[in-house]
Formats: C-alpha cells, structure tokens, sequence
C-alpha cells in the first residue's frame, strides 16, 4: 500500500514561485504520469517528493504520514535520473546493489536481491560490467534495476526515456508498462512527451505553470481538455485550435472566425454574443469535403505510410492539419473544402477555459 | 589534420627553447655541484671540468642532512594530510551545497595568495613567539597548510565540481549521507584529482623558504633552511651551496618524476572528460 498526497504544495526560489500550490491524491499502485513543457515545475514537483528539494509550504503525505522533514531515504522511494545517474566507478551489481549495501544488508542477501532484479531485466550477463562500457538502453534498465533492488513503496522517473533513441524508448516504453504490472507498484513519471503519458499513464497530470491544469484517464483527457493549453498539448498531430467569435441566433450557433467562415456549434454556450472563443477540432475529426463550411490551400501533405497528415492554410491566415487513414485528400497548391463535424468540436471561451458541453445542448440538424 | 611543417617546426623550436630556459639554472646549478670552488667562479664560465664530489662530502659534514630531510617530509606531508582534513569537508560544501557568498568565498580566498608573505611577516612571528611555536614543526605544518589551502580548496573544488549533481543525488536515496557519499562515491570518483591536489601540495611545502628561514632556527629546520645556511657571511660558496641546493632538491625531483603521469593526469582530468 502506498498512497502520496500533496496537499497545497509550493515551492519558491526566493521570490520566484515555482511550483503554485499543488493538490493531488495519486492511489495505491497507480501509474502517475506528470506531463507538461519544460519549466513548468513538474521535476521540480517530484524533486520535492524525493526529498531532494525541500518544500516551501503545504503537506506531502506518503501513506498518510507526513514526511516534509523525513530524510529521501527514509520515504521509502527510488527514483530514475533522466542522466541515469549510475555510479561510475562500480560495476553493474555493485551499483544495484548500492542501497542494500547502505542499509547493512548481508552480501549473499544483496546478491539474490541483485540477480532477481537483474533477472526481470535480462541484466544478468552484463552484472560485472561498469556503466561506461553498456549502451544507453542498458544504462537505463541498471536504473531501472538499482530502483527495484530497494523495493520502494514508491518509483518515481524523472524523464527517463528522453536520452533514448526513437527505437529504443518504444521499446523501453513496453518494458516500462510491462514492469509496472509486474512490479505492482505506484510509479511517479515525469515527462514532456504527450505520447508517453498517453500510453503508460492510468491517470494523467497536465502541469503548466506550476499548477495542475487537468488531472484524468488519458482517454479522458483525450476527450474532453478543460482549456486550449490541455487540448493542444495532449494528442498527436495537435488539435487545430481557431480563434473565431461566437454569433447566436434563436435556434443555432455559430462560430464567425477570422475571413468570416461561419462554423456551427453544438451546443449554444453559456456566453454573449460576440464573445471571442476558439474551436479545436481534432485532426481525425476534420475531413475534405466539397460542402466544408472552411476554405483553405494545402500547403504540406505528410505520408507517414498508415496515416496521412494534411497541412492546410486556412482563409484566415490560421494553420488546420487533417489526419486522414488513406491517401493524401488533395494536393499541395490546391484549394480544398473542409468540414466539421459538431459533435466532435471542442469549444473554449475568452479565458481559454473549456466551455461544458452540456449546456443548453441544441438538437443537431 | 597534418600541420603545416613551418607551424610544427616553429612549435618544437619554441616548446624546446622554452624547456631549455626553464631547465637550465637547475643544469648549472647541478654542474657547480660537482665543481671545486674555484672552477665554480670561473669566468668564462667553465662547461669542461673534472667532477668531484668534495663539495658534497662537506656539506654533508657541516650538517646533518638527514635531520633536515626528515623535517623537510614531516612538514610537506604533515602540512598536505592536514590540507585535505580541512579542504575536502570545505571543496565538497562549496562545490555541493553552496551558499549565497559561496563565488565570493573562494575569490576571496584566493585573494590571500595575492598578498606578500612578508607583510604579515611580523604578526605571524609575534603569534607564533606567543603560541610557542618558533623553531617547532607543528607551527611549520600548521603554517604551511593554511598558505596552501586555497590552492587545495580551489583544486578540490574544481574536481567535486566535475562530478554531476545527480550520482550524489541518487546515493542519496540510496541512503548515503555526507559522509558515506564521501567515502563510496567522491573520493574514489575524484581520486586522480584528491592525488594530483596533494602533490601539488607537498611540492610547495617542500620548496618554501621564507617562512622556514623565518621561524625556525635549528630544530623545524627542513631543507630549505639547510640550503641558506650555505649562503654565510663570510661569502658565498657557489660549490658548496650548489651542492646543498641539489641534495635539498633531490628527493622532490625524483618524487616529481615518479608521479608525473599522476600529477599530469589529476591536472588535466576535467579537460579529458
């Protein structure tokens, strides 16, 4: 069992606040993914839960006990170095083996322990080799096995995957999903990339700065981004975000956006007339069409070979990208039509902040 | 990438005159040890002579030179063993957990080593007359490690510097507290540096003088002093005093040469990584 709660949680550099007072419940056996653009305070959040930065104000609490003043290894956790941060002087078991050795285990009780988790890694023939002499994937499964070896109630991964190459951080991705079911243990990660959130994460935890903008299942962030900064960060291609202003008639909505394209809305929002809002509407959820209520000129077709990615220049001078499965819909230089289906349109008002669907919901068509 | 063949014979005509100019006062130096007297003052200088060692024979029966050699050691070593007690704790505060004034600490530091010896000459006699310590091979040791501790604490700092945040970091959730962090990852992690910093420090305990020949009179002698008891009043005896600078500087020459690669290596080791 292992819960951590952060209870208001701040963090200042003298006068400069990093970290504006964080609440968060992450569960027992949870795989927590902390996502969000580099600077926005999310290492600097887990730094403090590692015990490795102290925290200004607020309470963090690991299985309901308050451990603000408790020594790092004293909360029972381990943690994965985005620099691996292997001793580089020790061999592979030596560096696995590095805590036990700290908290007096005895050697033959430190070796099983050692060759287990060196065993779950398929470490095994590389136990006596220092780090300088393994490849970048290898370093990172002995930080992998030194944060096992402990038996944390906690792990926590500070960007782990991102000195990896493309290949190999797909491979270490499965390893890591895998291992968190195996392991049956609640993970801390820290990422910027969307993609690795969107896969390993049983909750996601949008931060942008120094504050939680959106805590939920990946799908369901996926779904339904509280504001423009949740929808354009998680999902790729990036939702098309369109600045327009909302026009309301008795019995529609619309959204007027720059050249004067009109856009039906779903629903009619809780806002007046002539508000400034945006629309994101989903690469998938764009489609060429002959009818489109928007103009634009292709100006990039990317073939990705199972997908095809359509980059479009709308009248209003705005950037829209459409995600097809086939091939391209059109060609680069030709003046196209796209269409939007309502009901998979997103819509943010002035301040950025989703606007609830279920508002005054109009029936379509 | 080849060099050009002027720009590479420009730089071994400059690197060798260069090692020529620095070597060749300790050449002389050990040619008029062999010299007689006469042969030693000679003017034109004297490059063919018939070598003796009669020079040394007395220098060697005027004073005791095992007794300046040993007080030699103790100093260096003593003074370099307590340079690391007091610099190491030092380097790894500034280098790991620095405070605001933590630049301006080690600058100023340094700035001690700006000052000439000899405009604290009289303060440091009158403390050391009043602590007891004139002639005394403790007050060297002491003495001598506070001159050099912030070339140590400099060079130390440096090293620990070179060693990334998060290894610590992560022994230290790995359980490591200061002191085992020290043992299990700083010390073996800095070792080339820990060794070049301490010879470098014996090096300059070994060849300083004016503090010796300040504050000590027979006992703490070590051999720098034995060296200027050959220049006497009665005038100078080139040989003899070449003989007694070559035996004084003899031991720290072959200590020199045995740990180059050391001492090349720890100067270095931040360059190479």
């Amino acid at each position: 069992m292992a819960t951590v709660t952060l209870n208001n949680i701040r963090k200042n550099y003298g006068s400069l606040e990093v970290v504006k007072g964080v609440d968060l419940e992450i569960r027992d056996r949870e795989f927590i993914v902390l996502v969000g653009p580099s600077g926005c305070g999310k290492t600097t959040l887990l730094r403090m839960i590692a015990g490795l930065e102290t925290i200004t104000s607020g309470d963090l609490a690991i299985d309901g006990k308050r451990v603000n003043d408790v020594q790092p290894d004293e909360r029972g956790l381990a943690m994965v170095f985005q620099s691996y941060a292997l001793y580089p002087h020790m061999s592979v078991a030596d560096n696995m083996g590095f805590a036990l050795r700290m908290a007096g285990v005895p050697k033959a009780e430190r070796q099983s322990k050692v060759r287990d988790a060196a065993r779950i890694l398929q470490l095994e023939p590389y136990l006596d080799r220092r780090p300088g002499q393994l490849s970048g994937g290898q370093r990172q499964r002995v930080a992998i096995g030194r944060a096992i070896v402990r038996n944390p109630k906690v792990f926590l991964f500070d960007e782990p995957l991102s000195n990896l190459d493309a290949a190999l951080r797909m491979q270490m991705r499965i390893e890591l999903a895998r291992l968190h079911h195996e392991l049956d243990a609640t993970m801390i990660y820290v990422t910027h990339d969307q993609v690795e959130a969107m896969t390993l994460a049983d909750r996601i935890v949008v931060v942008n700065g120094g504050r939680i903008e959106q805590v939920g299942a990946p799908m369901e962030i996926y779904a339904n981004p509280v504001s423009t900064f949740v929808a354009g960060f998680i999902g790729a291609p990036k939702m098309n975000l369109l600045a327009g202003k909302l026009q309301c008639t008795s019995d529609a909505a619309q959204a007027i956006l720059e050249d004067g394209s009109a856009v039906t809305l779903p629903t009619r929002p809780g806002l007046a007339n002539g508000d400034a809002i945006t629309i994101g509407i989903r690469p998938e959820a764009l489609r060429v069409t002959a009818d489109g209520s928007l103009a634009g000129r292709v100006t990039v077709v990317e073939h990705l070979g199972g997908e095809t990615l359509t980059h479009i220049e709308l009248a209003s001078g705005q950037l829209a990208t459409v995600k097809t499965d086939e091939r391209a819909p059109a060609k680069v230089g030709q003046t196209v039509r796209l269409g939007v289906d309502p009901r998979r349109l997103h819509l943010f008002g002035p301040d950025g902040r989703a606007v609830s669907r279920r508002s005054e919901a109009l029936q379509p068509g | 990438m080849e060099r050009p063949l002027t720009q590479r014979i420009f730089a071994a005509v400059a690197g060798w005159g260069l090692a020529i100019i620095m070597f060749f006062p300790i050449l002389w130096m050990a040619m008029t040890a062999f010299k007689r007297e006469p042969e030693a003052i000679a003017s034109p200088p004297l490059i063919f002579f018939e070598p003796t060692l009669r020079n040394f024979e007395q220098v060697l029966d005027r004073a005791d030179y095992l007794h300046f050699f040993f007080n030699s050691v103790i100093v260096s070593v003593g003074s370099t063993l307590l340079g690391l007690a007091v610099g190491l704790p030092a380097a790894y505060a500034l280098a790991f957990h620095p405070g605001k004034r933590a630049k301006d600490l080690l600058v100023w530091m340094l700035s001690t080593k700006m000052m000439p010896a000899v405009g604290v000459l009289v303060p440091i006699y009158l403390m050391f007359k009043s602590a007891g310590l004139l002639d005394s091979r403790i007050g060297l040791v002491v003495l001598y490690m506070l001159v050099n501790l912030p070339i140590i604490i400099w060079m130390l700092f440096t090293f620990f510097r070179e060693v990334p945040r998060e290894i610590l970091e992560a022994a230290r959730l790995d359980g490591a507290r200061p002191l085992r962090q020290f043992i299990h990852l700083l010390i073996p992690l800095t070792a080339p540096g820990i060794a070049s910093t301490a010879l470098l420090s014996i090096i300059l305990a070994w060849n300083e003088a004016f503090w010796s020949i300040n504050l000590t009179v027979s006992n703490a002698t070590p051999l720098t002093a034995f060296i200027a008891s050959f220049s006497s009043p009665q005038g100078l005896f080139w040989a003899k005093l070449s003989a007694a600078s070559l035996l004084a500087i003899g031991p720290i020459l072959v200590f020199g040469w045995i740990t180059q690669r050391q001492l090349v290596r720890g100067l270095t080791f931040g360059a190479v990584k």
